[in-house]
């Protein structure tokens, strides 16, 4: 499978951050193009959510530059970067439980469109049609009147997606999108996320633990271990590279369970 | 210098009081989450019930021991009978229901106690140890201040010795982190809530009984009490046993050598110290990030109110718009008062409920719009429609400068933090005498004209409180209103959608203020006059009530529990001379019948029947 | 003390029930009457002993202008906005003649204000801000009790006796404590230009530190105190006062410290030789005094204490200014009936004064002792409120015409 090779969206540059004096992510630069799948792996601790938390503004690198486009987005408050175009989901789902499922969806699309600081026009009339435009192709229209709050977890990761979506983002970053899901849904989600991104051109960098799915959607893959990235390639590159098999196997098949 | 070193020990023997009468709040809240409110009236019990022991026990130390340990005994008694009797039912209900809760029981023991001890102070006499003092150079310092000194640290140690050598001690600080893990280790919860509650109401029987040979049981201790312990648990900490001692510290001594200084401050001192605190380390001294309490119910869908309700309202409106031309002037004004109350209401859920905010303060806007407008009306003769509008300006721009601080803030220490600026507000309408009258108030801040006749007043009132209402509900459909409920429900994903959840937050606490201020303002032309008892912690207690009482999580609760708490209030007023524990025993029962609020249990049963 | 305020009122219509059918039925005179039963009921329990125990006695005698007089009475809960709200409902729903009562400054101030928009009379008892009959005094609204210039004058001349030089004050930080304070001052000041007052402390109200407190009085070495704390605050004080040694070879002078509510709670620890105003309770003053006290103890088995006279002279104060009025009519009241009335008073005779509707009830001053481990007040005089008034010219300066 050729990588999509198309402009770099996002690039990442000399990365660091510690904590308490301890690193946690150390001198790590890529880069993913638009319509490209970017898998980023590692076991448990090896600084993935925290690169992902840089990226998205949620941690302030301690060194290194983050670009979107031509941009440089390092440090700036996450709701800056998503208005820049770059969408989030999270390894713990959050939504709106007070609102429906189409609602969480209008909720993104309303700030989307810098309707938010108005006090008189009824919400949920608004951006009706947008918002069910985004939640058909996630299988989630049955459920448009449902409260978030009481979601099955496989459906609510679909809404994060849907909302995530929602500002036509140039990025999407997704932290474990099919942790805690049926198999199958995992790889019909992962597969669904491959055709929009490659449909809209949308680069997406996530994360995962179930290496079937990494292998079957993943363009490019990037192996964290110990805050270092230690390989960057396609499947059968990764699958080679004798420092992924001594830290996957090597450490022990634990550390790639969930 | 031994002056200075007697004050400092005088505030040290005052800290240790201080501790006495958090210690158990802090330890209840800690577990249970409890916000409990009638901590104060268990205190006040505590003193009475020592009374009653001591002045049948030989005036010994040994005679003072056993009263203090007897008790203490009866009083963990009573609040393991208080857990199980009412607490126990609601932990799973809304945020803070529990404190309405334990607001109806502070007045039902407010009449018991009066009945059964009497209106009259009671002292207890001190033998001669008890007055005995130590001298310190030329001074004299009180031997029983030093007893006090000692107990302060003492109960702390046999607490931290229960907290970390007893298995009862693990499992009340595994709860105190995670109360659901505790669950999942297969303890039983209302076993050990119970006892919890048993130690902390034991603790507040310690601390009345402990005060008594310095001071005297009365009426007015409960009260007094109770916010100062929940000043001492928030700049501690709120869990924290160690910080609520050196809150007590801190607190004690800054007002022992306060008073040195600044002699007028002792109004401020405590909720000056709280705001510093709170502004500095939201977290109190020693507090840590709020451990999750994950069985807390998520909030409830929020729709369009069914078509039904829709009728019903405005069938309601039209009565209320008649009611003039078919009954007295009495009722009328009864009305007015509670056209305002609905305001009230409505602008502290705005904050609230969508909001996530919870103000135990709320009545600062509401006497700040009271003064504005009571002040243009009178020392600047501005006619009504100027005035009135002035109030709602000023009460939303300070609420506004203010928010500032409140909104980064969460939960029960926004809540208090809240609870110091009105104190500090309240301060400043008793002492500026020269522009607010002082305890005196403004008079004569009647309505002129044709305004004057009651019942066109009351249109007046109906009119502005229900487009203030509906407004504020309109802004709550609006994308505002869903763009702060997703700030609320959270935080994380709001920020990650776009949502500026800290400007939203500081927007709807100003929107809250002004409305408030607003009610403040109809209310100082209804009652002609403005007093420092509009900024009290009572008259915040009461829009709480309401809130509360309506279902916090409901967009018709607050008006459903203005009408309700207020109509139930009045009547019993006119009633009985009980009222305070009818009222009490209403409150508790509503709770308990209707855990969600008296609109958050009607209206989804409704729904159900259209469904 | 357990008694609802139902059963009382039925109670009180049964004993005027009978006179008041034996005279042809007259309607009863009304007065609707508002007080903070249960905000201060230490004060308001032996103030609705004494209001109930008058209206037996007048209602007795066979009433006021040939009617019975009958008392509505309601709790303000002591919240002035809810005292406003129970004005109306007496004026409206109980069509009353007039309306009594009020504990609270504030109270009194709010009730006064609504009765001057409203066209009726309010007879103030207990409230003893100056503000109600000077400042902020009108045409309807009179006060019973000695105001708190009143007793700070009454104060000033023994104060001014004592040989101290150096004065500390403290006093609850509210209108009533400032204003208590500000009095004695400038008059301690007049009576005695050689006194200079050297330290102040104002503690919150219900809030003493009194710890803190004594030790900072204590530290401005004085020669005389002068306290107007009272209540809980007030048993604090004296007992850190007595443990520290604050009070002794010092004059002190203490504003209502001698009333039965405040100097009971005090016990044997009641500090003697303090110079107060208050009401000898253990021995009759007078007659008057000795019968009050008699039918008092007979009918509620208990010593009456100052609320018990506040709430019986006003009732008769209130049934002095009908008499002379003729009728119940609000203007003829105002300008004919209260103005110079003169009525009876278990202190003594009292008088309406015409300049600013304040009563000549005086009120005791004496020393504190010890009897049997109880407080009482011995070397007492009584103190006619007209003497401790300031001269007409003043008052007319301070209140609005």
């Amino acid at each position: 499978m050729a990588p999509a090779r198309g402009v770099s969206v996002l690039a990442a540059a000399g990365l660091c951050k510690s904590f308490g004096g301890v690193p946690a992510v150390r001198g790590v630069s890529f880069a993913v193009a638009g319509g490209e799948m970017l898998a980023l792996i590692g076991p448990n601790g090896a600084g993935k959510s925290t690169c992902f938390n840089m990226l998205s503004g949620q941690l302030r690198p301690d060194a290194g530059r983050v670009r979107l486009d031509a941009r440089d987005i390092t440090g700036l408050a996450p709701r800056r970067i998503w208005r820049l175009g770059v969408g989030r989901t999270f390894q713990i789902t959050a939504t709106f439980a007070s609102m429906t499922v189409r609602e969480n969806v209008q909720m993104a699309l309303l700030s989307h469109h810098g309707d938010v600081f108005r006090f008189w026009c009824a919400a949920r009339h608004r951006h009706v049609a947008a918002a069910d435009a985004l939640l058909a192709p996630l299988g989630l229209g049955p459920h448009a009147d449902i409260a978030a709050g009481v979601l099955a977890y496989g459906d609510l990761k679909r809404l994060e997606l849907a909302m995530a979506l929602a500002n036509a983002p140039r990025l999407l970053l997704m932290d474990e999108p099919t942790a805690g899901m049926a198999p199958a849904e995992r790889t019909a989600l992962m597969r669904l996320t491959r055709t929009l991104a490659a449909e809209r051109g949308i680069a997406v960098l996530f994360t995962e633990h179930d290496m079937d799915i990494v292998f079957s959607v993943a363009d490019r893959i990037l192996v964290l271990h110990q805050g270092e990235l230690i390989a960057e390639g396609d499947g059968s590159a990764i699958r080679a590279d004798p420092r992924v098999r001594e830290v996957y196997l090597g450490t022990g098949a634990t550390s790639g369970g969930h | 210098m031994t002056f200075l070193l007697l004050q400092l020990l005088t505030g040290i023997a005052g800290a240790s009081a201080l501790f006495l009468v958090s210690a158990g709040l802090t330890v209840i809240f800690g577990v249970t989450r409890v916000v409990n409110f009638s901590h104060g009236s268990l205190y006040m019990l505590g003193a009475y019930v020592a009374w009653s022991t001591l002045t049948h026990l030989p005036a010994t130390p040994l005679g003072f021991a056993i009263g203090v340990l007897a008790t203490a005994l009866v009083l963990a008694a009573l609040g393991a009978g208080l857990e199980m009797a009412l607490l126990r039912r609601i932990y799973r209900a809304p945020e803070l229901l529990q404190l309405l809760a334990t607001f109806g029981v502070v007045l039902i023991v407010q009449d018991a106690t009066q009945a059964i001890w009497g209106a009259e102070d009671l002292s207890l006499p001190r033998p001669a140890w008890m007055r005995a003092f130590v001298a310190i150079g030329s001074e004299r310092f009180p031997a029983y201040d030093l007893l006090l000194i000692a107990a302060g640290p003492a109960v702390l140690g046999a607490l931290w010795l229960l907290l970390h050598r007893t298995r009862f001690g693990t499992l009340v600080r595994a709860a105190t982190q995670d109360r659901e893990m505790v669950a999942a280790l297969g303890v039983d919860q209302r076993v050990l809530f119970t006892a919890v509650f048993a130690l902390g109401a034991g603790l507040a029987g310690l601390g009345g009984v402990l005060a008594l040979p310095d001071g005297s049981a009365n009426l007015q201790l409960d009260l007094s009490v109770i916010t100062d312990a929940f000043v001492i648990v928030v700049v501690g900490g709120l869990g924290s046993l160690t910080g609520a001692y050196l809150a007590s510290l801190l607190i004690g001594v800054m007002q022992s050598l306060g008073i040195l200084f600044v002699p007028k401050l002792t109004l401020v001192m405590v909720f000056a110290v709280m705001a510093v605190v709170l502004v500095v380390r939201p977290q109190g001294l020693l507090g840590r990030a709020a451990a999750t309490v994950r069985e807390a119910a998520a909030p409830p869908l929020v729709r369009p109110a069914p078509r039904a309700l829709r009728w019903l309202a405005a069938a309601a409106l039209a009565a209320l718009i008649v009611a003039p031309l078919l009954v007295g002037p009495f009722t009328v004004s009864v009305l007015t008062e509670a056209m305002i109350a609905v305001l009230f209401a409505c602008s502290l859920h705005f904050m609230m409920g969508p909001g996530g905010m919870p103000s135990f303060g709320h009545a600062a806007w509401f006497g700040l719009g009271a003064y504005g407008a009571a002040l243009a009306a009178t020392a600047l003769a501005w006619p009504l429609p100027f005035a009135l509008l002035l109030a709602p300006l000023v009460a939303g721009i300070i609420a506004a400068s203010f928010g500032w601080f409140v909104v980064r803030l969460s939960g029960v220490y926004l809540a208090m933090l809240t609870l110091a600026f009105a104190q500090i507000v309240w301060a400043v309408a008793e002492q500026w005498s020269g522009i607010t009258g002082g305890d005196d108030g403004i008079l004569g801040v009647w309505p002129q004209g044709v305004l004057a006749r009651p019942h066109i007043f009351y249109w007046l009132t109906l009119a502005v409180g229900t487009a203030g209402a509906l407004l504020l509900r309109r802004a709550l459909y609006a994308p505002f209103g869903y763009a702060l409920r997703g700030a609320r429900d959270s935080t994380l994903r709001a920020e990650s959608i776009g949502l500026p959840t800290a400007r939203l937050r500081l927007v709807a606490f100003a929107i809250a203020g002004a409305a408030a201020g607003l009610a403040g303002g109809l209310s100082a032309y209804s009652k002609g006059s403005v007093f420092p008892t509009y900024v009290s912690i009572g008259h915040s207690v009461d829009a709480l009530l309401m809130v509360l009482l309506g279902g916090v999580q409901t967009m018709s609760g607050p008006i459903v529990g203005a009408f309700a708490y207020t109509g139930l209030y009045d009547t019993l007023l006119l009633a009985t001379a009980q009222w305070r524990l009818v009222l009490g025993a209403a409150i508790v029962a509503l709770v308990l019948v209707f855990p969600q609020g008296i609109a958050g249990a009607t209206l989804p049963a409704w729904r159900r029947r259209a469904a | 003390m357990s008694l609802t305020r139902r059963s009382l009122l039925a109670a009180s219509a049964a004993t005027l029930a009978a006179p008041a059918i034996a005279r042809a039925a007259a309607a009863p005179i009304r007065i609707g009457e508002i007080n903070s039963y249960t905000a201060v009921p230490a004060f308001t329990l032996p103030y609705r002993n004494g209001w109930q125990l008058a209206v037996e006695q007048v209602n007795a005698a066979g009433g006021v202008l040939g009617r019975p007089i009958e008392v509505i009475s309601r709790d303000d809960a002591g919240k002035p906005a809810d005292a406003i709200r129970l004005a109306g409902e007496l004026l409206n729903e109980q069509k009353v003649d007039l309306l009594a009562g009020g504990f609270l400054s504030n109270i009194g101030l709010a009730l006064s204000d609504f009765a001057q928009r409203n066209h009726k009379l309010y007879i103030a008892g207990e409230p003893l801000t100056d503000a109600l009959v000077w400042e902020k005094g009108n045409a309807m609204c009179f006060r019973l009790r000695p105001s708190t210039y009143m007793q700070a004058a009454m104060l000033v001349p023994e104060a001014a006796k004592l040989p101290a030089k150096r004065w500390v004050t403290v006093a609850p930080n509210y209108e009533y404590g400032k204003s208590a304070v500000k009095w004695f001052q400038q008059l301690l000041k007049a009576a005695r230009p050689d006194v200079e007052f050297v330290a102040e402390q104002w503690p919150a109200l219900g809030k003493i530190d009194a710890g803190a407190t004594v030790a900072a009085l204590e530290e401005a070495k004085p020669d005389a105190i002068y306290n107007v704390t009272f209540g809980g605050d007030l048993t604090k004080f004296v007992r850190q006062g007595n443990t520290r040694g604050l009070f002794e070879k010092r004059g002190v002078v203490s504003l209502l410290t001698g009333e039965p509510e405040y100097l009971d709670p005090l016990g044997a620890e009641t500090p003697e030789g303090w110079i107060v105003t208050g009401y000898p309770v253990n021995t009759d003053t007078s007659p008057d005094d000795a019968t009050f006290k008699a039918a008092y103890k007979a009918k509620f088995n208990e010593m009456p204490k100052m609320g018990s006279v506040v709430g019986f002279a006003l009732i008769h104060a209130i049934v002095a200014g009908i008499a002379q009025a003729g009728n119940t009519d609000t203007n003829t009241m105002a300008d004919k009936g209260f103005p110079g009335a003169s009525f009876a008073t278990p202190f003594g005779r009292a008088t309406w004064r015409a300049i600013d509707h304040q009563s000549t009830l005086g009120t005791f001053v004496g020393r504190t002792a010890l009897k049997d481990g109880r407080g009482v007040m011995v070397d007492w005089h009584y103190v006619d409120g007209a003497n401790a008034l300031p001269p007409d010219a003043e008052v007319r300066k301070m209140r609005p015409a």
